[in-house]
């Protein structure tokens, strides 16, 4: 294991990328904080949603992409593990910026609604996302080998998109049933001006670019780490050779 | 040996190692019994208990089927079992279903004893114009949590931290069948709806069951591979 020290995951590119992220983000705050009127109904409470929204639509982008990359790498008849690195990393990425949501979500609901949780079918669909993907990572870290990490939690991340509509339909089927919770608007969507709909897209492309740049990063970090378990292997292999030779 | 053969044979064996070893009946169900009676301890209200008794049954079978799937993967690890069950030509979807019938079988028997454990202790009742949707239900139940409970068995099987890992990952997953289920017995007992109305419920948790079971045919081989 005579990996260079100055050995880093970041490349021009992604040191472009993360400027790019940064400099959104500064945006979003300067937008959110500091240009957006307050919310006729809601007043200085609607900035959370330029945080909410973009963090919720990540999240679901993230999963979307552990999915499609899990196919690309059971499918094919290569199991390309670069794909499996891949999902794993979005599924983390995804895991991080759920969690922001759904807190966020809360502190929004208890100002708007009077509540934390509703148990509306979006807001229940979202938590077991959030449980689903959680159980994801911790399938991720059961060890053995990589590919047998990668069949895993390939085939979990194609069950979890089973069960998500099965989730969704079952919840949505059953809050049908009962009265809503008494709650200041029934609903949470806000009529946007133009500059608040402005900074809601600048949130979206500057959280989409934090989590690419995130996702790269994550994705070189873990091919380290399986590069570095093999080589830890060969080294093993090679001093137990030595230890029988003496 | 026909594939058909295979899968009642593997059935045939689970419930074989069961029946000898006592763990289903002496351990499981007994251990379901105690939810029900801490349930109560918990809730210490007669009426309440009555009204979500339904809730409480389907939890309880939840809570056991953990222990259920524990248990049979247990028995394939031992002894390298899996390995031989490879070795001898089983194809992993007649394994799958082997011991999701073997299963099914288990969790019938404890459903039907936590229904009346809920008439005893909940003094739930079960009227007549509902027991056709409860058979319904029972069997539907039954046939969901054997298949999601088996696939995601396999999944676990196997690795390091295995047994804490399950209940995470199946709970979660089983959620529609307990919303399902739930409803439908609440219709077929009479605590809460209409008997006509527990009926899309039931179908709620059947799509459920054909789902996982085509899941489980498909995905149980490439799962299993790995601890062979």
């Amino acid at each position: 294991m005579s990996g260079a020290p100055t050995a880093t995951t970041a490349t021009p590119a992604t040191r472009l990328l993360g400027i790019a992220a940064v400099v959104g983000l500064a945006g979003v705050v300067l937008f959110g904080l500091v240009l957006t009127p307050a919310d006729q109904s809601q007043g200085e409470s609607v900035r959370m949603l330029y945080l909410h929204a973009p963090t919720a639509w990540v999240a679901y982008l993230a999963f979307a992409v552990t999915a499609l990359a899990s196919a690309l790498y059971l499918f094919p008849k290569q199991h390309a593990l670069g794909w499996d690195r891949l999902a794993g990393a979005s599924a983390e990425v995804g895991v991080l910026f759920m969690a922001i949501t759904l807190f966020v979500g809360m502190l929004w609901g208890r100002l708007t609604w009077g509540v934390f949780w509703r148990w509306d079918a979006r807001l229940t669909t979202t938590a077991f996302l959030f449980v689903t993907y959680i159980g994801y990572l911790a399938v991720r870290r059961l060890g053995g080998t990589p590919d047998q990490r990668a069949r895993r939690s390939g085939v979990l991340a194609l069950l979890a998109v089973l069960e998500i509509p099965l989730v969704h339909f079952s919840v949505k089927l059953w809050r049908g049933l009962h009265q809503d919770a008494t709650v200041l608007r029934p609903d949470g969507d806000v009529e946007l001006d133009g500059l608040m709909l402005f900074t809601l897209l600048l949130g979206i492309v500057a959280f989409t670019v934090v989590y690419a740049w995130l996702v790269i990063h994550r994705q070189r970090a873990l091919t380290a780490e399986d590069l570095l378990d093999e080589a830890g292997l060969d080294v093993a292999i090679v001093e137990r050779q030595q230890e029988a030779l003496v | 040996m026909s594939w058909l053969d295979s899968a009642w044979l593997i059935a045939r064996r689970d419930l074989l190692v069961e029946w000898r070893s006592r763990v289903a009946l002496n351990q499981v169900l007994p251990f379901a019994a105690v939810v029900m009676v801490m349930f109560g301890f918990a809730i210490d209200d007669t009426s309440l208990m009555r009204r979500i008794s339904p809730g409480l049954i389907v939890l309880a079978t939840m809570f056991s089927l953990l222990l259920l799937v524990e248990r049979a993967f247990v028995v394939e690890r031992e002894d390298g079992a899996l390995d031989a069950l490879h070795i001898a030509g089983i194809r992993p979807s007649a394994l799958f279903w082997g011991k999701a019938g073997a299963l099914a079988v288990e969790l019938a028997v404890l459903q039907a004893v936590l229904l009346v454990l809920a008439v005893v202790l909940y003094n739930a009742e079960v009227v007549p114009s509902g027991v056709a949707l409860l058979v319904v239900t029972w069997l539907a139940t039954t046939v969901a949590l054997a298949t999601v409970g088996t696939l995601y068995g396999g999944l676990a099987a196997g690795a390091r931290g295995r047994e804490t890992l399950l209940p995470l990952l199946l709970l979660p997953v089983v959620a529609p069948v307990l919303i399902g289920a739930t409803r439908a017995v609440e219709a077929a007992l009479g605590a809460k709806q209409a008997v006509t109305d527990g009926w899309p419920w039931t179908g709620l948790v059947a799509v459920f069951a054909v789902v996982f079971g085509a899941g489980g045919t498909l995905a149980f081989g490439p799962l299993i591979e790995d601890e062979m």
